[in-house]
């Protein structure tokens, strides 16, 4: 017998993980990053990893591809213990990791000839691969270009095709999806389908977008390095019946009805959907149970349950804890006409390359305003220039009156900013970083005083205004981000990608400070390619190839997309049929 | 403003002294080199090796063979019956001087007519080998003038009689250290100014403090006070490791030094900055500041004069900040220079970090903004 085979049943399991537990040291703090995980998984299906960002996902892939060691537990693949035969396992299973190692300045096809080579595929038996993988990929007419030259999403299919070389057995894929636009990202979707359908392949694949979820065979939900859950996707979603609805009140600003339903006894999750609030209720509430005095009138009307609500059900399980009672004075006029921000046909140019192409919106006091578009759709350079960062090459910007690029340094005080990654000082503590930006935003005395206390006493941070900020954890991160952003009590907040990664407890949060704010008359700019976050914004734009290709609020936008064949069409469908459309006006006008 | 400004140097120093890494830079090369270059760089030649081929075979060669010998400067290696080795021993570096006395040396001595000696060194090295020749120069002439005292032969009708002012003993490591000041706190500046705004646009904080109402030359100053401070600190610690550790006497006056010393480390403050604002990572900043660093060492006269080199070199000279300071701090060390003998050097430098922190502050708005 071979070394760490073992006998029975297990031999035909792709993944037997048994008390599976690595820890990482991150500066002074000890990480658990897998907490004892036991799971397995079943042969010719699609098994997702899903959990946020720090969940443990990418060390539980390099512990199976045998690119780390394990602390304790063992993992076999289709009955070859990792440790004992990492070459055997090598052998069976290919791993395409988060950033994939392809040479930007080899074409495509010498991407796919060197990966082939490293691989020790048989000449002979490349050009039929080679074809079978390109058609697959849809890159057969791009064979020519160089690999640097390729949109996000090609590059992650040419990524899949060089992973994909030499077929192996199980294939892993670390979050194959992250900052891929919706077209590619359903292309990719439809990839690994195939492998698993025609080609017989087990995939294991981590995503943090829990919408994920439900296209996969089987899940594992995994939450600060320990599984939470196991089973079919159908399953966790079913658990769930009869549980969440739409709450309506025309006429009522929706985020003083979700700040008022989320703090309601038996209430699980309550968050804005379009002009709604998505309501989920603990097992055995009624919704008419829910009492909500100075609310009346309320349509509600039951929706289909998704992932997400299992995931926060079991999260809020898990925690007890429930997000504060931030009681939101509602707006005293909603929606008053004053104009904050003011863009029209804002172009930047990077060389020949038009990154944002004649842009025009304009956002109004209090609202909260979504930036929608795959990375590369020229957001991050409209946010840029937005702030200042950037010069604009022509056209017309404005914000609170002024354009930030050309006025004077005062007029950026009425501005937050937080930067797309929580970027602070990591070496300085978080009460360093606080009195930094404090001073910064030019606050001195009792009002500088009173701003650091709320600032620590508002966002939990008193505890740990003494720890280095770099050994937070990405929820803490995130919190004294938004803090240092509103430390000067600005009028105008951008925010670049603010929830990624984080789970979606803290998402919650997150949120329910945004929507105070929007209520008290601030206007908020958000970035985002999370189309679930696109919800939560009263009106957004959706961004492609640097232009915008539809403004209005989401279920205007969900609501031009609705057929017979799609009744109750998400904002990705939204997303991908503006896509469509303006792919075909393209090319229809080149033809 | 004031409050701002005391801000950035704060979250600047925090930043560079609570992280392991950069605390390291400021402190482990510069012991490191202080310790290379106060030690084993030194000009002076000691124990030589060398052979000697002694046709004469009498009791006045083999004194004379013992007087190289015993110098403190040569040590004899091997001893050489024929010609025929020569060339392999200093082909094999083995020795770098071969001693040939001829034959009739001893002759020709007692019947006072110019007794021959040759002297064979190794001369690919040209610097040691003409260093070789001075000694070998000196403890011949020592020898003649004691054969020509003992026998009562005539004296040489000149005699140099060598006196050297400031450096008496003629110490390089008097005119090397001094100059490791310099070297030292131009490495530390150039590399806490140069990567500090790289540092923060990998993190992304640049960003974050250009859209507060910072103003640019805030964020410029914020950046080059810090550099200010750790380069005159550095710099001060290097001095008293000269004077108290390698016993290099300080004969000027403090603030000749320091004046030069600051107006220095504020031309390379500039120069770090312009690096800082082209840069956009750590990496580029780095291979930016050795960039700048090597030719500057080499064309500032720490090592060759400058006045050996070809006259295009020379101007270029003129504007490496480097070779200011060094005539300022190795006169502040040897001699008592006044300020007005300074005067020149000092305005070099000013005009420098003139010219450095506008253009810094120049390329900044032009690169952030």
């Amino acid at each position: 017998m071979a070394p760490g085979l073992e006998p029975g049943a297990a031999i035909g399991k792709p993944l037997v993980i048994a008390g599976l537990t690595r820890r990482f040291r991150a500066g002074k703090r000890l990480v658990t990053a897998l907490d004892g995980v036991s799971a397995e998984t079943s042969a010719g299906l699609v098994t997702g990893l899903i959990g946020p960002d720090g969940a443990g996902k990418t060390t539980l892939m390099r512990l199976i591809a045998g690119l780390l060691r394990a602390d304790a537990g063992s993992v076999r693949v289709f009955g070859t213990d990792v440790r004992a035969d990492p070459l055997a396992v090598q052998g069976m299973l290919s791993y395409m990791p988060q950033r994939f190692g392809l040479y930007e300045d080899l074409t495509v096809q010498e991407n796919l000839d060197l990966y082939a080579d490293l691989q020790g595929v048989a000449t002979a038996a490349r050009p039929e691969r080679y074809r079978e993988l390109l058609h697959m990929t849809g890159l057969a007419p791009f064979t020519a270009r160089l690999a640097g030259r390729l949109s996000g999403g090609m590059k992650q299919k040419l990524g899949l095709a060089c992973t994909l070389i030499r077929a192996p057995r199980l294939l892993l894929l670390d979050e194959p999806t992250v900052g891929v636009d919706p077209v590619s990202r359903r292309e990719l979707w439809e990839i690994v389908d195939h492998l698993v359908r025609k080609a017989g392949m087990s995939v294991l694949l981590s995503t943090a977008y829990l919408d994920e979820a439900e296209r996969c065979d089987e899940v594992l939900l995994l939450h600060e390095g320990q599984l939470i859950g196991a089973g079919r996707p159908g399953g966790f979603t079913q658990a769930m019946a009869g549980r969440s609805f739409h709450f309506r009140l025309p006429g009522r600003s929706k985020r003083a009805l979700q700040a008022a339903l989320a703090t309601v006894q038996g209430v699980t999750d309550a968050v804005i959907q379009g002009e709604a609030v998505r309501v989920v209720l603990e097992p055995g509430m009624a919704p008419e149970a829910v009492q909500l005095p100075g609310f009346s009138g309320l349509t509600i009307t039951p929706v289909p349950p998704r992932f997400e609500d299992r995931f926060v059900d079991l999260l809020r399980a898990r925690s007890g804890a429930r997000g504060g009672i931030v009681p939101v004075a509602e707006a005293a006029q909603a929606g008053t006409a004053e104009t904050v921000i003011e863009v029209s046909n804002l172009v930047k140019r990077f060389g020949g390359f038009a990154a944002v192409d004649g842009i025009s919106f304009s956002v109004r006091r209090g609202e909260i305003f979504g930036l929608l578009g795959a990375n590369g759709a020229g957001k991050s350079t409209t946010f840029r220039m937005l702030c200042g960062l950037l010069p604009a090459s022509s056209g017309r910007l404005q914000v609170d009156g002024f354009d930030l690029h050309h006025a004077a340094a005062v007029a950026r005080g009425r501005l937050g900013y937080m930067a797309q990654k929580f970027s602070l000082y990591g070496e300085l503590s978080v009460a360093q970083n606080l009195r930094f930006f404090a001073a910064a935003y030019g606050l001195t005395g009792a009002r500088r005083a009173a701003r650091l206390d709320w600032a620590l006493r508002e966002f939990e941070l008193g505890p740990r205004a003494d720890v280095t900020s770099r050994d937070l954890p990405l929820g803490f991160k995130q919190r004294m981000a938004l803090a240092c952003a509103l430390m000067h009590e600005p009028d105008v907040l951008f925010l670049d990608e603010p929830t990624s990664g984080v789970d979606p407890l803290a998402r919650r949060e997150f949120w329910r400070r945004i929507n105070a704010l929007a209520e008290s008359g601030v206007t908020v700019l958000v970035t985002t390619h999370f189309m679930e976050e696109a919800e939560y914004c009263d009106r957004l734009v959706i961004m492609a190839q640097g232009r915008i290709l539809a403004t209005g609020t989401s279920e205007e936008l969900k609501a031009a997309t609705r057929s017979a064949s799609l009744p109750e069409p998400t904002m990705e469908d939204a997303f991908i049929a503006l896509i469509m459309a303006d792919n075909a006006k393209t090319v229809e006008a080149a033809a | 403003m004031l409050a701002r400004l005391l801000a950035l140097v704060i979250k600047e120093f925090l930043a560079i002294l609570r992280d392991g890494k950069s605390r390291a830079v400021l402190i482990g090369p510069p012991l490191i080199q202080l310790i290379v270059f106060g030690y084993a760089a030194s000009f002076d030649l000691n124990h030589v090796p060398f052979a000697v081929y002694n046709q004469d075979h009498s009791a006045i060669s083999r004194d004379l063979v013992a007087d190289f010998a015993g110098s403190r400067a040569f040590q004899e290696v091997a001893v050489l019956h024929g010609p025929e080795r020569i060339r392999a021993l200093i082909d094999s570096r083995e020795v770098e001087m071969v001693l040939d006395i001829d034959p009739r040396f001893s002759r020709n001595l007692l019947t006072n007519q110019p007794a021959p000696v040759q002297i064979i060194v190794d001369g690919r090295n040209s610097n040691t080998a003409l260093l070789i020749l001075g000694y070998a120069n000196s403890v011949i002439a020592d020898a003649s003038a004691a054969w020509a005292a003992r026998h009562g032969a005539a004296e040489p009708p000149a005699r140099l009689e060598p006196h050297a002012l400031f450096n008496p003993n003629l110490d390089s490591h008097w005119f090397i250290i001094p100059g490791i000041v310099a070297l030292l706190t131009q490495i530390v500046t150039l590399l806490v100014v140069g990567l500090s705004v790289a540092r923060e646009r990998e993190a992304g904080t640049f960003d974050q403090i250009l859209v507060t109402p910072l103003r640019p030359l805030d964020i410029l100053l914020g950046k080059s006070l810090p550099g200010l401070i750790i380069g005159l600190a550095e710099g001060t610690v290097i001095i008293l490791a000269t004077v108290f550790w390698f016993g290099v006497p300080l004969n000027g006056g403090l603030l000749q030094l320091y004046t030069g010393l600051f107006l220095f480390i504020a031309a390379v403050t500039g120069i770090g900055l312009m690096i800082s604002s082209l840069a956009t990572t750590q990496q580029q900043a780095l291979l930016g500041a050795f960039m700048f660093m090597v030719p500057s060492i080499i064309l500032s006269g720490f090592a060759t004069p400058i006045a050996n080199m070809p006259a295009p070199v020379q101007a270029l000279t003129l504007v490496n900040p480097m070779r200011y300071v060094l005539v300022v701090i190795r006169r502040c060390f040897l001699e008592q220079p006044s300020f007005s003998s300074l005067s020149l050097d000092y305005a070099a430098m000013a005009a420098l970090a003139l010219c450095s922190l506008t253009a810094a502050a120049w390329l900044f708005r032009k690169r952030v903004v």
